[in-house]
């Protein structure tokens, strides 16, 4: 288990430093370099560029001091905003996404497995045929339609919920719909094929065999073996999530993380997408490696071999 | 003689699939006696597999469905019990183990855990009896150091330490009845005699009957009481394995001794049986096997044979028998 | 033994003529005939993908879809961009059938405009996909060792960044246009198609059936095209038909970015984005044609590359 852990370590420190190091060359490839005069708005944001950035050393002494921000954590300054850093805007921004995050994750987790395993109990019956058909319409309607569609129903022509912003419980409802039903849809879709998979092994046939109440077939045996494919594309999800935020924060104007991202993507504020990028990559590649972990513990063959191993 | 532990009559057992119904059971009327060991021999899709499951009634239900018949066990209906008495049944009166023993334990689960459930769930034990049982179990199967194994996981396990669990699992509730579904298919051929010998150890110890199911006619030899010989959803000939082994009247019963190689029958040649067995969508109006018979006759094609009682224990369904194809044979011959 | 009673004989056995039981002329194709005729893989999965009516449905909307988008623009009197003061925010009627929008612009135009857009960005993406993905995971599974490992070391770094993030990134630097939107969206998106395919290839090169005809001396060929090319191609069709509704997502994603197909052409995305500033004032035509588009596509996509999924997987052969 230690060098699994360690091995997943290696491969989330390659993945930043990859990231890190690519979103600075790709940078760097812009015509006439992104932090030239002409693209600044004043003197003193291209003071604290060429404070940051060092940008009259040779490019080579630019990449190591940026790799030396980066793991300090200092994202440099904005350009089109001289009294913003990249981190004064995470700092507002993040915790805001974060909790639309949360439980967007939650929501989608529960939800999803819960709509799986009763899908997959209920083979071939009515019910597994309607779940499943709003599981692939949930895939299939993407995050900011479905966004847009609740808007237009349950705020504007409704009435019942707040349209946007983030300020209490109640204008949280929608984006966190809206964001979670793709990836609830997923879920579910996975947790039904794997728990139909699952439930025709033996050993579920010898846990009958057993005299074991239904219930405990499906909880104890079945659940745990068929929820690892969900463990293992939580990753994925969570990306997708992530990602999501952007357009959804933007659509409900929440003033997040991916509300700062977008507006400097539009902006074309380098300083920013590329502090926000690095950040964004490597908080998702941490999840990633919490997932792995995760998945560590409930597969005994990785949580008890000594050499580790992946499969 | 010995009282029926579980009588089967008539059965008809049918699957329903996207290409139509199967109908995996015809007819099959078995019976097992208290303390013996009777084994169903037949080829892969035989319906062997389906019968000894509808016996726990584990078929999965749908597709599967029984459609007729009754199987009594200990008089008892198991095709009308309630599902609530049907699971104090499993596992306490009637245990199974099942073909692979690589995937018969949960991978996910400790051996100790998985051995004990059964017993928690029908007995009012406490952890430690329940520990304390499933480490004689493991001691009568023959695992070495139950004390330690108990708290590992299966894949910590080779496939014949694994078989032997699957059994130990199977008897701690002490049942009367056990179905081994081609319990050593899976394995080699050393750790399949072993797991034979246990097998017979075990009868010995627990004066449990066993229900065995197997293509493999060696397995049968070595532990079999009695021998029922299936083919195309039909039990076609009983007997005991002195009667199956040396008087085989059913042509299908004559190929199956033929295509395995005998040490007592020196220079004997192994004959296949040729072609394949019907297609059970639609099976045959007359005697399934007429379309692979040496001996196939006209009746065999339009009616299915009646069964000739040759002794107590000893039944064929073939027209052969019929006196009326002795005369034919008898002409044929001189 | 009594269970056996009723099957014993009767009269009606009795009765049955005596020249039946003369010995019939033993007939060994009669015994081979009972097996059911044998469909090649491509015709049974074909049989089976058509019992799945969701998933024809999807095959025949986007049949349709690909049609309208051909010759949608077209048959419409209008052009993609052509503005007109006089009709702006007009709703659906006989000479603007989905309305037009704030410039005047016909939106069923664009809307079929869009479509060809979002078909080409999906179709373009799962073919380059295709390629790049065969080729990689080809060379990794069919070489094997060193190759394979050092190739899979690659992909596992890959597959870790996160796949809209690096679109993003290459797009900001390379600037929207359709060309640069199909490059971003193929840089790493090949990953799992090669993934798939090594799997396939690994899987299939000691394969017992293959070695079988080997021994049988088919030549290479032969193999390739009778057992690799069928069991490996369904999981590679099923990965190209899911990867064009992912593309399709990625492109209206970018376009709420401010990162899609540039104005005055219209992708669905585009138009989505452009809406969302009248929502609010009941202009609901502008939303609800490329939202619309957008899911249905989506949706029969998924549902044809599920009942792909269904009718390829040879496990489920009947």
């Amino acid at each position: 288990m230690v060098t699994y852990i360690l091995k997943r370590l290696v491969y989330m420190i390659v993945t930043v430093f990859i990231i890190a190091t690519l979103t600075f060359f790709l940078m760097n490839l812009i015509p006439g370099s992104p932090f030239n005069e002409e693209r600044t708005t004043n003197a003193a944001v291209q003071q604290n560029l060429e404070e940051h950035y060092h940008l009259n050393e040779p490019l080579a002494v630019q990449y190591i001091l940026y790799l030396k921000s980066i793991i300090t954590l200092d994202f440099g300054p904005s350009i089109k905003q001289p009294t913003e850093t990249v981190n004064s805007l995470l700092g507002r921004g993040f915790p805001i996404s974060a909790e639309l995050g949360i439980w967007t994750v939650l929501i989608a987790l529960v939800s999803g497995v819960a709509l799986g395993v009763f899908a997959a109990l209920k083979h071939n019956h009515l019910i597994d045929y309607m779940a499943m058909t709003i599981a692939v319409l949930g895939i299939s309607i993407p995050n900011f339609v479905l966004a847009t569609m609740l808007i237009q129903q349950l705020a504007v022509q409704l009435e019942w919920l707040p349209a946007a912003t983030w300020s209490s419980p109640a204008h949280m409802v929608l984006p966190v719909l809206a964001l979670a039903t793709g990836p609830m849809a997923i879920i579910a879709r996975l947790t039904r094929s794997s728990m139909l998979e699952t439930l025709t092994q033996d050993y579920i046939k010898t846990a009958r065999a057993k005299g074991l109440s239904p219930y405990k077939v499906v909880v104890k045996h079945a659940l745990k073996n068929a929820l690892m494919p969900v463990v293992t594309i939580m990753g994925t999800l969570l990306a997708g999530i992530l990602t999501g935020t952007f357009v959804i924060e933007k659509i409900f104007a929440i003033p997040g993380m991916g509300k700062y991202f977008v507006e400097g993507i539009n902006q074309r504020d380098y300083p920013v997408i590329m502090g926000t990028t690095v950040f964004y990559s490597a908080f998702l590649v941490f999840m990633l490696f919490l997932v792995d972990i995760a998945y560590g513990f409930l597969d005994p063959r990785i949580k008890l071999h000594k050499e580790g191993g992946s499969s | 003689m010995l009282n029926k532990i579980l009588e089967i009559h008539n059965l008809h057992i049918s699957f329903k699939t996207f290409g139509g119904e199967v109908q995996a059971v015809r007819g099959v009327n078995l019976d097992l006696y208290e303390g013996e060991t009777l084994a169903i021999v037949g080829e892969s899709g035989c319906g062997k597999s389906v019968t000894a499951s509808s016996i726990m009634r584990l078929i999965p239900t749908p597709p599967g469905q029984i459609k007729e018949g009754s199987i009594l066990f200990k008089g008892q209906d198991m095709t009308k019990c309630s599902d609530k008495k049907m699971r104090g049944i499993r596992g306490v009166d009637i245990s199974m183990i099942f073909q692979d023993p690589m995937t018969a334990l949960n991978p996910t689960l400790t051996v100790g855990d998985q051995l004990t459930e059964g017993l928690r769930q029908h007995r009012r034990v406490t952890k430690k009896e329940a520990d304390a049982q499933a480490v004689d179990m493991l001691n009568l199967v023959g695992i070495p150091n139950p004390d330690e194994r108990m708290k590992q996981y299966p894949y910590q396990f080779s496939g014949g330490m694994r078989q032997r669990i699957v059994i130990a699992m199977a008897l701690i509730c002490e049942p009367e009845l056990l179905i081994a579904d081609e319990p050593t298919t899976a394995l080699d051929v050393t750790i399949q005699a072993q797991i034979l010998q246990l097998f017979n150890k075990i009868q010995k110890e627990t004066g449990v009957s066993i229900i065995l199911i197997t293509h493999d006619l060696g397995v049968v030899a070595k532990v079999a009481d009695r021998i029922a010989v299936m083919y195309a959803g039909k039990v076609v000939e009983t007997g005991t394995r002195r009667e199956i082994f040396y008087e085989p009247q059913h042509p299908y019963t004559k190929g199956l001794l033929h295509s395995v190689p005998r040490l007592d029958q020196k220079g004997e040649k192994l004959i296949p049986i040729d072609g394949t067995p019907p297609d059970l969508f639609s099976p045959p109006e007359g005697c399934p096997f007429t379309a692979r018979c040496p001996a196939a006759m006209e009746v065999c094609s339009r009616i299915y044979p009646y069964s000739t009682v040759r002794s107590e224990t000893h039944e064929v369904d073939c027209w052969l028998q019929d006196e009326r194809a002795e005369k034919y044979s008898a002409t044929i011959q001189s | 033994m009594s269970a056996l009673k009723e099957k014993q004989r009767d009269d009606s056995h009795s009765s049955i003529p005596d020249e039946w039981f003369r010995p019939k002329e033993k007939n060994i194709d009669e015994a081979e005939s009972v097996v059911r005729p044998s469909l090649s893989y491509w015709e049974d999965a074909w049989r089976r993908l058509r019992q799945n009516k969701l998933a024809m449905a999807g095959f025949v909307f986007l049949i349709l879809l690909a049609v309208m988008a051909v010759i949608g623009p077209w048959i419409s009197p209008y052009t993609v961009s052509e503005a007109s003061l006089a009709d702006q925010n007009q709703p659906p009627s006989l000479n603007h059938w989905f309305g037009t929008d704030e410039l005047g612009r016909d939106v069923f135009t664009r809307t079929w405009y869009g479509a060809r857009i979002s078909l080409f960005v999906g179709l373009m993406a799962a073919l380059i996909d295709f390629f790049i993905g065969v080729v990689y995971g080809g060379i990794s599974g069919y070489k094997g060792g060193r190759t394979d490992n050092v190739l899979m070391r690659i992909i596992e770094i890959l597959y870790g960044l996160p796949y809209l993030l690096v679109v993003i990134l290459l797009l900001v630097v390379m600037g929207p246009s359709l060309l640069t939107i199909i490059i971003a969206l193929t840089v790493t998106g090949w990953v799992g198609m090669a993934r798939i395919v090594r799997g396939q290839v690994l899987q299939l090169k000691h394969n017992e059936f293959v070695m079988a005809s080997q021994s049988f001396g088919a030549k290479t060929k032969r193999i390739i095209r009778k057992n690799l090319l069928p069991n490996t191609m369904g999981p590679i069709i099923v990965q190209m038909t899911l990867t064009v509704p992912t593309a399709i997502f990625a492109e209206a994603f970018l376009s709420f970015l401010g990162l899609g197909i540039q104005s005055p052409y219209a992708s669905w995305g585009v138009m989505a984005n452009d809406a969302l500033g009248v929502i609010l004032s009941g202009d609901w035509w502008r939303l609800f044609f490329p939202a619309f588009f957008i899911s249905a596509t989506m949706f029969a996509f998924n549902v044809l590359g599920d009942g792909l999924q269904d009718a390829l997987d040879p496990r489920l052969r009947r």
